[in-house]
């Protein structure tokens, strides 16, 4: 079994298949990762840096915005990502259909963190 | 020559087919539907009753939907016969349910509590008749019909990370393979498009009903903004959020894989409306499972399929409801609500197309009666869609 995927050729970003910890070593593909922080089986990792203000690829389409500059064998998840969609608590500052950089919500904790 | 996959069904006087026999009693409006259930239960095994909590106090367009998801239920190929259980003094018409019903081919009888004289004699008159429907039912016997006479719902709630890459993909390619074969499936969950609706809009057959999948997306994601308040914490769900899944567009895009692949995108449709279509189309219903599965049943789904992550029960009133899991864990765990472990996609052990096939040949045996693990649980939830306030 793989311990980690990368689903399309587009993605900046792995999904772990079982959990990670820092400084392991993770074989995708042709190509190998270490791993920067512990990671739960299910959540993403950064397969390459990922600049604050451009998107992050699963599936081979945008899944939202980088709030910060994140490295290689990160976590990615709700403490340095953004969905534009749907977002009412944006709509006084940004013209409808315009999706925007947000602020992460209060929880830092990642993963089980109350959104 | 191989022969045509197919189940065996009750074939209706409309032409449809059904895959279950029920004896339906539908309250008017929630001042009956004590009463309903009661006398559901009365015609048990085939009584199954419609609960709700609308019928009265409603609006115009608010009012329409309620009616009209009503009358789709007694219209619906699962149903065999309906009793339609009335107060005397709502806003839902009970007589126009009624003609929904012969509309459709079937026995329906209306009973009232005020004109029977309260809860005791309705109940009891109730019963009378549904048990007498259901012995009327009891003779029919299934047919062998085609594939192609199956309206499939897609499904997906408590998602995690597995949902995305094990069950969802799994039932996309059941999806483009029922519709290869002549049939038809349904995508609900307006909210859990966007984000994927690219892909979607892609895949449709017509320029107009790529439009018209847009506008809903856009409406969704307007009403959203309109309410000033941040999606996020909703969808994704804190759930899914533990679960690893990080915004909309990511819980989107894992979810469109039960769509399938290349079935086309032929129709866009409102909330309960029929499905007209053979092929994939879209419904417009809210994420909330219960909410959704009710519309697109009501649409004329007559099996469910349903994948999660983390494991949830619903079921429904007619259509049965088949539970897939790509977390083994889940699928341990939550043994008495799931019918299929697909688990063996994430540890490389089955293969996606080997899994599709199972799942396809489960829809068929419980297209055929099986009782999925919901219809041994007796979950039979239901909740119309409402645009309004109650008044």
């Amino acid at each position: 079994m793989k311990s980690a995927l990368v689903i399309s050729d587009r993605d900046n970003v792995a999904t772990a298949l079982e959990p990670l910890a820092a400084g392991q070593r993770v074989e995708l593909g042709d190509r190998a990762l270490v791993i920067g922080e512990a990671i739960q089986a299910g959540h993403k990792i950064a397969i390459r840096p990922i600049p604050a203000g451009t998107e992050v690829f699963k599936y081979g389409s945008a899944i939202g915005t980088a709030t910060r500059d994140i490295a290689a064998g990160a976590h990615v998840h709700i403490h340095n990502v953004a969905s534009g969609r749907g977002r009412g608590d944006l709509a006084e500052a940004v013209p409808a259909g315009e999706p925007r950089l947000a602020e992460p919500p209060d929880s830092q904790s990642g993963a089980g963190g109350q959104p | 020559m191989t022969a045509r996959p197919g189940f065996l069904g009750y074939r209706r006087r409309d032409g449809r087919v059904g895959t279950r026999n029920h004896v339906l009693v539908v309250p008017t409006v929630i001042c009956s539907s004590l009463v309903a259930e009661r006398v559901a239960a009365a015609a048990a095994p085939l009584g199954t009753a419609l609960p709700h909590l609308a019928g009265c106090g409603q609006l115009g367009p608010d009012m329409r939907l309620t009616h009209e998801t009503l009358a789709a239920y007694c219209g619906h190929p699962n149903v065999g016969a309906v009793v339609v259980l009335a107060l005397g003094c709502e806003q839902v018409i009970a007589q126009s349910l009624a003609d929904a019903a012969r509309h459709h081919g079937k026995p329906v009888e209306i009973v009232a509590i005020q004109s029977e004289g309260g809860t005791i004699k309705a109940t009891a008159r109730g019963a009378d008749i549904a048990r007498a429907f259901g012995r009327q039912l009891a003779a029919d016997e299934r047919e062998w019909c085609d594939v192609a006479d199956l309206v499939l719902s897609l499904k997906c709630g408590g998602s995690d990370y597995t949902s995305g890459l094990a069950s969802n993909p799994a039932l996309g390619r059941v999806t483009d393979r029922l519709v290869d074969l002549g049939g038809s499936a349904v995508l609900g969950e307006v909210a859990e498009i966007m984000g994927a609706e690219h892909l979607l809009a892609a895949r449709a057959s017509r320029g107009e009903t790529a439009a018209e999948l847009i506008q809903i997306v856009s409406r969704v994601e307007a009403e959203a903004r309109a309410l000033g308040l941040d999606i996020r914490g909703t969808q994704p769900s804190p759930g899914n959020i533990r679960g690893g899944l990080t915004t909309i567009e990511e819980k989107s895009l894992g979810a469109t894989h039960k769509g399938g692949e290349r079935a086309p995108l032929e129709d866009v449709v409102p909330y309960a409306a029929a499905i007209r279509r053979k092929g994939l189309t879209v419904m417009d219903t809210p994420g909330l499972d219960v909410e959704s599965v009710t519309g697109m049943v009501g649409g004329g789904a007559q099996v469910v399929v349903f994948t999660t992550g983390l494991g949830t029960p619903t079921g429904n009133p007619v259509a049965p409801v088949i539970k897939i899991t790509g977390n083994a864990r889940t699928a341990r765990q939550m043994a008495d609500n799931l019918d299929l472990d697909v688990s063996g996609i994430m540890t490389d052990s089955e293969t996606l197309d080997r899994a599709a096939e199972r799942l396809f040949d489960e829809v068929l045996a419980v297209a055929s009666g099986k009782a999925t693990a919901a219809e041994r649980l007796g979950h039979r939830e239901f909740a119309i869609h409402r645009r309004n306030p109650t008044i």
